[in-house]
């Protein structure tokens, strides 16, 4: 890289994409974003499952189909399934350094995706598939 | 005993060299830390709980019977009252994460006030979320 000195570029300029995996800002950047977003999404969750605690299978289903239930269990799942996909990439990078590396970066990816997949799965099911 | 010998470090600053756990002295800044990373890779894991509760339900009446009854035993609250303070506890070590990207929080003593009260918060926030859940079931 040039002398930092006598240039025009702005810093920001210079390390855009040159992260350890030359997207570290990115990553950094969306373990925010959706860690902004699981504070509401969580607390939601939360107050969502302590009305399902103890209810039998009809209510469970009209309260996850009720709307709102659904749009924020949707965005919590996507959210969180996002952040901890970036957050296991940063603990995997942090301890594991043998060739095992690429393939639990790789596994820690599919298991986001199945998670998501399965659980949006269930509530688009739950609350379009006629039950 | 390697220290790192910077010269006109107060003596309660002098620190080891080597940042392993064993030779580190514990300090609450340190466990919240550990804490965090053990409470994210819980959720990781959790997470399945949610799947498992969703597909049940999504597979008719007695695959959901199925899953109320394991989440009802005794196991499956003392799994849930988990989640609930690693879910807890993890979102208020975040905030706290929110609090110094906006370059506060660094000295000393907010430091130290920041991970006592991530902990303390976590576990009055569990007890009242469970206190509610058994009130409202
Ligand atoms: C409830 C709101 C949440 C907030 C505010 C939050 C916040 C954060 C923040 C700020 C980090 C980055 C820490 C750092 O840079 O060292 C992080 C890491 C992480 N989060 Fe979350 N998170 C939340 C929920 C979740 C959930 C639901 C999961 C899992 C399903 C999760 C899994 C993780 C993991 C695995 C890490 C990596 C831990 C590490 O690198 O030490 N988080 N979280
Ligand atoms: C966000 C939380 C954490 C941070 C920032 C962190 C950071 C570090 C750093 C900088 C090192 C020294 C680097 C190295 O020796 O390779 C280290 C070593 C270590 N960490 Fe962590 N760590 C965290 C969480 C944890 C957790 C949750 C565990 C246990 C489950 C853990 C267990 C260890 C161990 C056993 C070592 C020593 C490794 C060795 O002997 O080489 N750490 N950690």
């Amino acid at each position: 890289m040039a002398s930092t000195k006598h240039t025009l570029r702005t810093p920001l300029s210079r390390v855009r994409g040159l992260g350890s995996a030359r997207s570290g800002t990115s990553h950094f950047w969306h373990q925010r974003l959706t860690a902004v977003a699981n504070v509401p999404l969580a607390l939601a969750f939360i107050a969502i499952v302590v009305c399902a605690t103890g209810s039998g299978y009809e209510e469970a289903l009209a309260l996850v189909r009720s709307p709102l239930v659904a749009i924020l269990l949707l965005l919590f799942i996507l959210s969180a399934a996002y952040h901890m996909r970036l957050g296991m990439q940063v603990i995997i990078e942090d301890y594991v350094h043998s060739g095992a590396k690429v393939a639990a970066v790789i596994a820690n990816t599919f298991f986001a995706v199945l998670v998501a997949a399965a659980a949006v799965f269930a509530v688009l099911k739950i609350t379009f598939g006629g039950m | 005993m390697a220290e790192a010998n910077v010269p006109g470090t107060r003596p309660e600053d002098i620190r080891p060299l080597s940042p392993h756990l064993q030779i580190y002295r514990w300090t609450w800044t340190m466990a919240m830390s550990v804490a965090h990373r053990i409470t994210g890779a819980a959720l990781y894991v959790g997470s399945l709980l949610l799947v498992i509760w969703l597909l049940a339900l999504a597979s008719g009446p007695e695959a959901f019977e199925t899953a109320q009854w394991f989440f009802g035993s005794f196991l499956g609250r003392l799994i849930l009252f988990g989640y609930t303070w690693a879910l807890l506890h993890h979102m208020l070590g975040g905030i706290r994460h929110f609090i110094w990207d906006v370059g506060l929080g660094f000295d000393a003593a907010s430091r130290h006030t920041l991970a006592r009260l991530t902990l303390i918060a976590s576990a009055a926030l569990t007890l009242l979320v469970w206190v509610i859940g058994y009130a409202v079931s």
